[in-house]
């Protein structure tokens, strides 16, 4: 039997924490600082990147991530020499992927070259909204029309790209983003990710709305016809979901994200980076330093993670199947019940297969476009109950 | 009954308290009376400063409301359970007189408790706030007093205020009770303002007890009696006839109970203890009688050895007319309410308590009450002393459901219904609702009773309120009518009923299914005229009531199998997280299972979740 880990292959994330401005509705670890001391920050991510090699030899790496934070803010030379190690410690997979998040501004534009000839093979840009005002309330620094110049300068140096879009923002009619969307679709773009804006504790967006100040937001009803509507134009246009909020051509899905999804190993790098590690037989969940400043002391004196827990079978398979019925392709049930056997029991497919919620085909179960639009508690049926 | 605030073991020392005579008071220097008031028209009031004024409790420890003594009575502003305290008054005829004062709950549901408590008192001070006229409740207790024969003097309070008008007051005092009322007394019970001559009025107008021989055979009346945790059963006792002594042996002349007087005593308001009660005389007893229910109300106590010739007429006991389901929200709080229920039950000879089990709702207790505030004040009980959170289901009467085959079948229980092919007819207990309400709401409170099934009987005015008399089905009035009543008249309505008996009416029994599964907590009897109406109300609040699932579900109300109003419940339309990374598997999973272990703790039916809330809210009529 091969370990579980391989079903979904391996990566790397590489968290690069800064950005120019905070957006009001991120809840990631973003920090705004002036100084960035770049060659500390080299050394800290190289010694984080050998640590975990030693500790997992042998390996081929699918995929590398470089998040944030505004990574795009980093150098080419910094990129590159951390591509270089990575090539040194690991064998690539003949299509690795390499990603790296960018703003679409012209700043960020004219480090597209570098970044490619670092290694980067695809870049996802964070474009949000195509239209002024709403970058404006989202708090983004880029216009439309510099945006779509960023976009076009990544189009003639990488052959894959994705950008984000955020819809279900305030005061958004169906129609407003049907034709939004269906611009954003007439970019040549393989890979869009198209996420509902929610409002995530610890946000800009949070505090306005609990004190009644962030209105327009749509109910229940419009917010699940402008999924419905995201799901019918995308699948005209060739770009069906494979994911809850991910579109692509068929061939173009992130193989990175795949990994999370598909609960492959990935190792975390950077503040407040997590990783999964399938080390010795045993599943660790680590989590690096989130502060910055504390994860760079930490990185080097040998060890950025703060948190490194073993995760039991039962929490294994919980977490592969939160994460695998996200996908379009469902999740391998053999998988699940070799970690729990208690898990996904018939009494509990059968409920929510006659309620049309899910699928079952030989080994594989997957969540309807139905289900999909439920998947919370549809998942929260399909978790096995287990006294703490 | 229950204690009294003011603790009877308080030492009772200082100047107020002037040790009791151990002589008798002569007949002539009694007088025994009651307050009859209507809610907030200053009758407790009124008893502090009878209290205050004679000297009977210290300064220091007053406090409001001295005789209402739990602590719900105090918040409500209301008596649930008679009283008594003993007011010892030098009159201006220099003779001293010992005053009775038996302080009665003015509730409606408590209606008969009153009746009871004036058997033994000869008089009443008939209490109007000057500034409202006289009430429905003033009304039904007034007539109660004047069944018992009381002499009645009419006090007239808060005549301090600017909005009092004495002279309309008097007139309609004597339009619609038709009592004297010219010699009204009139004071202002929060200023202190005639207070003394409230007292006079008492020695001069009332009567004193009209015969009594301290040598004669003892026949003494049980009043009441509640249960002290330190002393045990408490008897509330008046003399009739003959002599009680501390240590005598004692005989219960209808249970047949015997049993030796270990304290006899009198309250001011605080229990002091006396060597002997001779005629005419309130006071109290412990015979370490064990529980509430050993003692019978309007038993006749008369001595083992000497017995009198003829008990007193005694009293029918109380029977609860409102039943409805109790049960904890936890269902491991079950055993803590079966010992709360039992502790009531002892000390509440009215309050009944059978085990129920409920498919929806799991164990809890079908209890009787004498009425809606006795329900609200039993489960209020439960809730505060108790700390149960509870489940309160519909609230019913008992419905006399006759069979084809000639057997008689009273239905406390909606759930309970026979097969409605064998029933011959079923017949519901009716009111007479007097209502008293300002002109402008006429109107609305018509419209409300019509609408209740009511029939009008009387329709009168007193100046500008108008006197509204009704025949209505109870089952109309016990869930929400009183609240609604006070809506529709921005609280200036007064409310009173008795029961007037059964009749028969076209009654169906509703059944609620939440997705397609009968919900037995839901079911209730209604007419079946107005059954789509009560249908329909009832399935739109519960869509209301109901978070969505992941499935749509139907709510409909049946009688029988056939639906007569129905809503769906749509599904859940989204409910998923947009963004879910490798950062995001620890966190998001532990939210999913905290979601998980909140749905358990739910009230699960069938497959569908209904909250607690749910219950209760969706029996209330908006219209």
């Amino acid at each position: 039997m091969i370990e579980d880990w391989r079903n979904g292959g391996f990566g790397l994330y590489v968290h690069w924490p800064f950005c120019e401005a905070k957006c009001p509705y991120c809840d990631f670890n973003s920090h705004v600082s002036r100084e960035i001391d770049e060659d500390r920050w080299r050394a800290a991510y190289l010694s984080e990147i050998d640590r975990i090699a030693e500790l997992t030899p042998d390996r081929v790496l699918n995929s590398v991530f470089f998040g944030g934070g505004t990574p795009s803010l980093m150098s080419p030379e910094l990129v590159n020499a951390l591509i270089e190690r990575i090539r040194e410690k690991w064998t690539f997979a003949n299509n690795i992927e390499i990603t790296l998040e960018a703003n679409p501004r012209s700043v960020e534009a004219g480090r597209f070259r570098g970044f490619a000839d670092a290694g980067v093979n695809r870049v996802s840009m964070g474009i949000q909204a195509l239209n002024n005002p709403d970058l404006a309330k989202l708090g983004r620094l880029h216009s439309v029309e510099e945006a779509r110049k960023a976009f076009d300068t990544a189009r003639s140096v990488f052959k894959r790209i994705s950008f984000d879009l955020i819809y279900a923002r305030q005061g958004q009619s169906l129609n407003d983003w049907r034709k939004e969307l269906t611009e954003a679709l007439a970019m040549s773009v393989d890979h869009l990710s198209l996420y509902q804006l929610t409002i995530e504790q610890g946000t800009a967006f949070w505090e306005r709305q609990r004190r009644g100040q962030l209105s327009g937001l749509p109910d229940e009803d419009l917010s699940a016809d402008m999924y419905e509507l995201t799901q019918e134009i995308c699948d005209q246009h060739g770009m069906p979901a494979y994911e809850v909020s991910n579109h692509a051509e068929p061939g173009a899905e992130s193989q990175h994200n795949l990994i999370y999804w598909r609960y492959g190993d990935y190792g975390g790098i950077g503040p407040g980076a997590h990783g999964r590690l399938s080390l010795n037989g045993r599943k660790h969940a680590t989590v690096a330093w989130r502060n910055p400043g504390a994860w760079l002391e930490n990185a080097e004196q040998g060890n950025g993670d703060r948190i490194n827990d073993i995760v039991s079978n039962i929490d294994q398979a919980g977490e592969y199947l939160m994460m695998g019925l996200r996908l379009q392709e469902g999740i391998d049930v053999v998988r699940v019940r070799d970690l729990d056997p208690a898990a996904l029991s018939p009494e509990q497919t059968n409920k929510m297969a006659d309620l049309g919620l899910i699928w079952q085909n030989g080994n594989r179960l997957g969540a309807t476009p139905q289900g999909r639009m439920v998947l919370n508690s549809l998942i929260t049926e399909l978790l096995p109950d287990h006294p703490e | 009954m229950r204690p009294w605030r003011v603790a009877h073991h308080a030492t009772l020392t200082g100047p107020c308290f002037r040790f009791i005579s151990a002589f008798m008071t002569p007949l002539s220097r009694i007088r025994n009376f009651s307050i009859v008031a209507h809610i907030d028209h200053g009758k407790s009031t009124l008893a502090d400063r009878l209290i205050q004024l004679t000297g009977t409790v210290a300064e220091r420890d007053m406090k409001a409301q001295l005789l209402d003594s739990m602590d719900i009575e105090r918040e409500r502003g209301i008596t649930i359970k008679a009283n008594t305290v003993r007011i010892e008054y030098p009159a201006k005829d220099g003779e001293t007189y010992v005053l009775n004062l038996i302080d009665t709950p003015g509730h409606v549901d408590f209606a008969y408790e009153v009746s009871r408590s004036m058997r033994a008192v000869e008089g009443s001070l008939l209490v109007v706030d000057a500034t409202q006229g006289v009430e429905a409740q003033t009304l039904a207790n007034v007539y109660t007093a004047i069944e018992a024969d009381h002499e009645i003097v009419p006090v007239l309070n808060k005549i301090d205020l600017p909005a009092a008008e004495p002279e309309r007051v008097k007139e309609q005092i004597e339009d619609v009770i038709g009592i004297e009322a010219d010699n009204a007394v009139e004071i202002s019970a929060k200023t202190g303002l005639g207070i003394p001559d409230v007292l006079e009025a008492i020695v001069t107008r009332l009567p004193a007890p009209a015969s009594g021989d301290p040598d004669a055979p003892l026949q003494a009346m049980l009043v009441d009696s509640y249960y002290d945790s330190y002393l045990g059963v408490v008897v509330l006792v008046r003399i009739m006839q003959g002599t009680l002594k501390k240590g005598d042996n004692i005989r219960m002349m209808q249970t047949g109970a015997r049993y030796g007087v270990d304290r006899l005593g009198v309250f001011r308001p605080a229990m002091q203890n006396v060597d002997e009660l001779g005629p005419g005389e309130i006071g109290f007893l412990t015979a370490s009688i064990k529980q509430v229910r050993d003692t019978k109300v309007g038993d006749t106590i008369t001595h083992e050895r000497r017995q009198c010739e003829k008990p007193l007429p005694g009293f029918k006991p109380s029977v609860p007319v409102v039943f409805c389901g109790l049960f904890p929200v936890d269902a491991n709080d079950f055993e803590d309410m079966r010992d709360a229920i039992e502790k009531l039950a002892l000390n509440d000879a009215s309050f009944t308590a059978e085990m129920e089990t409920s498919a929806a709702l799991g164990f809890g207790f079908r209890c009787g009450f004498l009425g809606l505030l006795h329900l609200e004040v039993i489960r209020d009980r439960l809730e505060r002393e108790y700390d149960i959170d509870l489940i309160t289901t519909a609230p019913s009467v008992i419905y006399h459901i006759y069979m084809k085959d000639g057997e008689q079948i009273d239905l406390h229980n909606p759930a309970d219904m026979p097969d409605p092919s064998k029933i011959d007819h079923i017949e519901e207990p009716r009111i007479k609702a007097t209502i008293l309400v300002p002109d402008e709401y006429l109107g609305d409170v018509l419209k409300l009773c019509q609408d209740r099934r009511g029939i009008q009987l009387d329709l009168t005015y007193a100046g500008s309120r108008a006197m509204v008399v009704y025949d209505l089905p109870l089952n109309e009035v016990v869930f929400d009518f009183y609240d609604r009543l006070k809506s529709v008249t921005k609280g200036y309505a007064s409310f009173d009923y008795q029961m007037i008996g059964y009749r028969e009416d076209n009654l169906v029994k509703m059944s609620i299914l939440v997705n397609d599964e009968p919900v037995d907590a839901l079911s209730m009897m209604v007419h079946r005229d107005r059954a789509e109406m009560r249908g329909r109300a009832m399935c739109e609040k519960l869509k209301d009531l109901i978070p969505r699932h992941m499935f749509k579900i139907p709510i409909q109300a049946a009688i029988g199998g056939k639906v007569i109003a129905r809503e769906t419940l749509s599904a859940l339309r989204k409910d998923v997280t947009a963004k879910c990374y490798g950062g995001d598997a620890t966190r998001k999973k532990k939210l999913l299972e905290k979601q998980k272990a909140g749905k358990k703790k739910m009230r699960q039916f069938g497959k569908v979740e209904i909250p607690q809330e749910a219950f209760i809210s969706a029996l209330k009529m908006d219209s």
